[in-house]
């Protein structure tokens, strides 16, 4: 469910990044106030143990795939919202940083996907309530389960809004949610057994593992759902009412459209050929068939696959290698000093 | 750096879940000089260790260093009297680079940056291990990382040494180093250890420790050769020693 | 992710160790110049092909000055690429309005997106891979905390990543234990829970004895820094001609603009 930086918008991606940095500041400046230095190599080592735990995969009842621990719910359960954020957030950065899993852009998006729904509406909305004091009976299976799956289904959904949003992957939403909603539900099955069985088994070492429910993180439930959904808003129609027609602006922009010139010479004469057969459709939609019939609009509105584009982005990409391969050579060569 | 006494009167702990670790331990190492502190697995030894410095706090009596008392007020000064060396040197070379870990407990006392990082580099030297400065834990040999944790303890110059298993996960020539590097030292040392020898070579007197209580106390060599006593508490007389003296008034054993 | 992952990590760690023009550059502003980048390459309109090919050139050259090995970054980005490439994948089946021919191919505007996605894709990985190959996962929380990003969520970074390693080789040790007795790659979710549950008690176990650790040597909250970062006029010059770089690429189409200097039109 990590989402990449291919497909988010700079404005969505920005919306999220303020999110998500605003949680988390929020998060340390409460871990501050509490004033318990000890959760700092704890919140360090969990991290590690999430990551390590993500390595080995069990397989989903039901469905005869794999599947690997999520953790978001674990966390909490054993650090509390607050901690369990910064925790979340952190093996994010990782996974995106240096195992290039989700994007840099993104990957404020990926914290409220992955972080904000387990932490803070999952665990203090659902779990809590529902577990009970024991982690071992029946209900705190239950509790996980159901947490699991509210939290996870609010993370899919949240990952179709922002992909739409964004624009760039031109998905049709229903079809998106109709995809990514039932997929995630025998995760988020899975992720709650698998949760609430390792919380049952160090509980019964353990028994203080658990912590305390918090009151104020189901206040940042709220929070942060209303500030998502203001800067989200906010910042995506700021930037759609700048544009006219998103669509026209976007096709006309889209790979530079030039007139045809007269050839002269015979390089240009065999290009000019090949210009002749890479035809300019006037008539098209991008959203679907059913709008074939509309013009195009403008004709500098009009795109098409131009030569120069094809030849100059080819050509780009040569330089870009080439240069690239220039450098390392010269760097073999040595040198005489250091 | 003066070296400090040691002195634990009637100490008590419990485990969380009520069982007790330690049941009313007392005794007291003197200034400068170097005591095992051996028993069987469970014996308490590792729990002993963390009252030295506040780590743990006891149901009962207590610990003074130097003559003060390690209570909560005074524990920041206990931390700095006395360095803790724990088993396992991945567990206390936890930060980036070998240098920030020795320079850790410096700036944490207050000294600035600067004069800290020189000051750990000195150590690191002192150490034979200036070259490892800018090295992350993990490319470290066991032996390395066992000196950069002793020399991360030893950047804050403190009046007593309390180690828990130095030698084990070494080969034999960083055991070899250890040992050397232990004997040098002008601290107050404790060490607890399973390694017999090391030990003998190490410390003069030795405390035997079983089920939370002090069951014995003497020189080393007297300690150790006492092979029904040893076996009765989980131990062997190492092999390598020599043929056991006759009776010794040397050793005291408690009721 | 399997245990061979864990060389991803050592990876950057040695490849961030290396000396050259971009790895001595001040974390800082590798960041915000990746972030740039990053930014830059996603506000293109959808479809974009042509105008993004020159932005190819800062990963290129990052890369050839920074002597990144090619190949292991290639490698993990063929490991991420998954769900890009099944969304990217769904548009031509989705979107089969023709846009262009060439010769007797129909371009549908399906194809377009999908080819501007991956292409993105390549671009924002290749950026970020190679900046962290540059910076290290250490440096980096260094220089996040210069940028004001709160001390903890540095310090987190940095235990996190010391911890990695360590817990990573204790979970391969232990998935390898249950193998030899005949567990599979998958195990059932009662054994898995049972190795995780063990997992996780040793890391309780492990982070007690770190804070103790940590304690004696007088930690109060906050892990003490003595990496100074310099912003010299090296990185100033770096991120200026970033700047200048990225804004060039997006204000005109300099592929088409090459394009048309060898002729074609």
């Amino acid at each position: 469910m990590h989402m990449a930086d291919a497909l988010i918008s700079p404005a969505v991606g920005t919306a999220f990044w303020g999110v998500s940095g605003g949680l988390l500041g929020w998060s340390t400046r409460r871990l501050r106030n509490e004033g318990r230095p000890e959760t700092v190599p704890t919140m360090g080592v969990l991290g590690a143990f999430v990551f390590a735990a993500q390595m080995i995969n069990f397989a989903i009842p039901g469905t005869g795939s794999s599947g690997h621990l999520g953790g978001g719910l674990l966390l909490t359960i054993l650090l509390g919202p607050w901690a369990a954020f910064l925790t979340i957030a952190s093996v994010l950065m990782v996974q995106a940083l240096v195992f290039a899993d989700g994007g840099l852009l993104a990957l404020g998006c990926n914290i409220f996907n992955l972080g904000f729904f387990p932490a803070f509406v999952a665990h203090p909305w659902i779990y809590r309530p529902l577990a009970g004091p024991d982690p071992r009976a029946p209900r705190a299976w239950a509790a996980a389960v159901a947490a699991a799956v509210v939290g996870l289904e609010l993370g899919a959904l949240s990952v179709c809004v922002q992909t739409v949003a964004s624009g760039i992957a031109e998905l049709p939403w229903r079809t998106f949610l109709l995809w990514m909603l039932p997929i995630h539900l025998p995760i988020g099955v899975a992720e709650g057994l698998a949760t609430a069985a390792v919380v049952a088994l160090v509980a019964s070492v353990r028994p203080a593992v658990v912590t305390a429910g918090s009151r104020s993180a189901r206040g940042a439930a709220l929070v942060g759902l209303a500030a998502a959904a203001a800067l989200v808003g906010g910042v995506v129609s700021w930037w759609a009412s700048e544009l006219p027609d998103g669509l026209e602006w976007a096709l006309a922009r889209s790979t530079g459209t030039e007139e045809i010139a007269r050839p002269d010479t015979a390089v240009h004469r065999r290009l000019g050929k090949a210009q002749e057969r890479v035809a300019l459709l006037p008539d098209y939609g991008f959203r679907g068939s059913d709008k074939a019939g509309e013009e195009g609009g403008a004709p500098s509105s009009r795109i098409g696959t131009t030569v120069s584009g094809l030849v100059g982005g080819a050509l780009t990409l040569a330089v870009a290698g080439g240069l690239a391969l220039a450098i390392r050579l010269a760097g073999r060569r040595p040198a005489a000093s250091g | 750096m003066n070296a400090a006494d040691v002195e634990v009167f009637d100490l008590e702990y419990r485990y969380p879940d009520a069982t007790p670790a330690l049941r009313g331990v007392t005794f007291r190492v003197p200034a400068g000089e170097a005591v095992a502190l051996i028993g069987p697995n469970g014996a308490g030894k590792s729990t002993l260790l963390l009252h030295f410095n506040g780590c743990l706090w006891p149901a009962r009596g207590g610990v003074r260093v130097g003559g003060e008392p390690v209570t909560r007020s005074t524990v920041a000064r206990a931390r700095r009297a006395v360095g803790l060396v724990f088993q396992d040197p991945d567990d206390q070379l936890f930060m980036p680079t070998v240098l920030e870990d020795v320079a850790f407990g410096l700036l944490n006392a207050g000294m600035p940056p600067e004069q800290a990082q020189r000051r750990a580099r000195e150590t690191l030297d002192r150490f034979d291990l200036g070259g490892l400065a800018g090295r992350p834990p993990y490319r470290l040999s066991a032996g390395e990382k066992r000196t950069a944790a002793i020399a991360a303890v030893m950047a804050m110059e403190p009046s007593v040494l309390a180690l828990d298993e130095p030698s084990s996960h070494l080969d034999p020539r960083g055991r070899r180093r250890l040992i050397g590097l232990l004997r040098s030292l002008p601290q107050t040392r404790i060490v607890a250890t399973h390694d017999l020898e090391l030990a003998l070579e190490v410390c003069g007197r030795a405390i035997l420790l079983d089920g939370g209580r002090v069951v014995a106390e003497g020189r080393t060599r007297e300690l150790l050769s006492d092979e029904v006593r040893m076996q009765a508490h989980g131990l062997e007389r190492p092999r390598g020693m020599e043929p056991p003296p006759s009776a010794s008034p040397a050793v005291t054993v408690r009721p | 992710m399997s245990s061979a992952d864990w060389t991803g990590l050592r990876s950057i760690d040695e490849l961030s160790r290396l000396d050259t023009f971009v790895h001595r550059r001040d974390p800082r502003a590798m960041a915000l110049a990746t972030l740039a980048y990053v930014a830059v390459v996603m506000s293109y309109p959808s479809g974009s092909i042509s105008a993004l090919t020159p932005l190819a050139l800062y990963p290129a050259i990052l890369i050839a000055v920074g002597r990144l090995p090619v190949r292991p970054l290639a490698r993990r980005m063929l490991l991420a690429a998954p769900f890009a490439l099944a969304v990217a994948a769904a548009h031509p089946l989705l979107n089969r309005a023709p846009v262009a021919e060439v010769g007797p191919c129909h371009i549908s505007a399906g194809w377009m997106t999908a080819l501007s996605i991956l292409l993105r894709f390549v671009l924002t990985v290749s950026a970020v891979l190679a900046a962290m190959a540059c910076v290290g996962v250490d440096r980096l929380a260094v220089g996040l905390a210069g940028l004001g990003v709160a001390e903890m969520v540095a310090a987190q970074l940095s235990l996190l990543h010391r911890y990695l390693l360590v817990l990573g080789g204790e979970a391969t040790r232990m998935a390898r234990a249950v193998a030899a007795r005949g567990g599979g790659a998958r195990l059932p979710l009662r054994t898995w829970a049972g190795l995780a549950g063990h997992l996780l008690m040793r890391s309780l176990d492990r982070a007690d004895r770190i804070h103790w650790a940590m304690a004696s040597r007088g930690f109060e909250g906050r892990l003490p820094r003595t990496r100074r970062l310099q912003f010299r006029a090296a990185d100033a010059v770096f991120l200026g001609v970033c700047a200048a770089g990225f804004a060039a690429a997006r204000a005109w189409n300099l592929a088409v603009a090459l394009g048309r200097l060898t002729g074609a039109r």
